[in-house]
């Protein structure tokens, strides 16, 4: 028989296996705090261009000529690229320092359970985009971005989880609220990621 | 106590077969390269525990090709998933 030392030092061994072997613990707070910075950055710069010569007295009223979209567009996917680029640089530094591997069974089941929500989502809001109702986009995003973290918090670090739940919960606030969407977004994909992000590596700072 | 001593299980005494089970008790198969990786085990070290634990019927495993290498899954056995939930809860009991 072992001692109760040697016990507690079991106990802890099989819950560390089970975690490294089915969930991805190397994800960065950093990555969370760099892509809601972005964010931020992406939802001020459009907001200058939609309502750069907008009288701000009374209801405010858009009309978006063909440059500006093209703007918005590269404004969207420099903020894309960029999130996506320092999450993956964060995460893979601090994979090392675990000696984790980047791209392993659990990133997959993670990106894959992740990826599923979010590509209905893109469609669906693109369909509704290329029919005209623009004021549903930013609710739903935020929603099926909600749907896709807690899909993918089985996989993950449990904060996740909660993160999802507070992003659908702020898309479906938001349908009552049709014309701030931006405003909506810089707080979900903004803010909240910035806290969460110090969050979480405050608590498995190693 | 004596009840408790019947349940602790001499097959995961040792700290890889330990692993070795947590890690199939959470996934519907492992891999043996991930094994390797996740216990930071030798070949032989490795291979030599899973025998043991595959002999206890605790695990079985499948072979198959992936671009023609041998990978091996391994799979915990419904005997093994009781026999370690048993374990577990003997230890839980004893550290209280």
């Amino acid at each position: 028989m072992k001692t109760q030392e040697e016990y507690l030092a079991d106990i802890a061994h099989i819950k560390d296996m089970m975690n490294r072997s089915s969930r991805f613990i190397s994800l960065s707070g950093m990555s969370g705090v760099s892509a809601g910075f972005f964010a931020l950055i992406g939802s001020f710069l459009a907001h200058q261009t939609i309502y750069s010569r907008v009288v701000d007295l009374g209801y405010k009223q858009v009309i978006l000529v063909h440059e500006k979209i093209y703007l918005l567009l590269v404004i969207a996917v420099s903020v894309l690229v960029l999130s996506i680029a320092s999450g993956i640089f964060f995460t893979s530094r601090k994979a090392k320092k675990n000696g984790q591997k980047l791209w392993d069974v659990q990133t997959q089941r993670l990106l894959i359970n992740l990826f599923l929500p979010l590509a209905v989502g893109g469609i669906l809001c693109l369909t509704l985009l290329f029919k005209g109702y623009i004021g549903l986009i930013a609710p739903l995003t935020l929603i099926f971005y909600g749907l896709g973290l807690l899909n993918a918090s089985h996989f993950t670090l449990n904060e996740i989880r909660s993160l999802g739940i507070l992003q659908m919960a702020l898309g479906l606030i938001s349908l009552h609220f049709i014309g701030y969407g931006l405003y909506f977004w810089a707080i979900g994909f903004g803010a909240m990621h910035i806290v969460y992000g110090i969050i979480m590596q405050v608590k498995y700072k190693s | 106590m004596k009840d408790l001593l019947k349940d602790l299980n001499k097959a995961f005494e040792n700290k890889v077969r330990l692993g070795i089970m947590s890690a199939l008790m959470v996934n519907e198969y492992v891999d043996f390269n991930t094994l390797k990786d996740l216990l930071g085990a030798s070949d032989g070290n490795l291979a030599s525990h899973l025998k043991s634990l595959e002999k206890s019927e605790y695990i079985t495993f499948e072979k198959e090709f992936i671009d023609r290498k041998p990978n091996t899954k391994y799979m915990a056995t419904k005997a093994g998933k009781s026999a370690f939930v048993k374990h577990v809860k003997a230890i839980e009991q004893l550290i209280k």
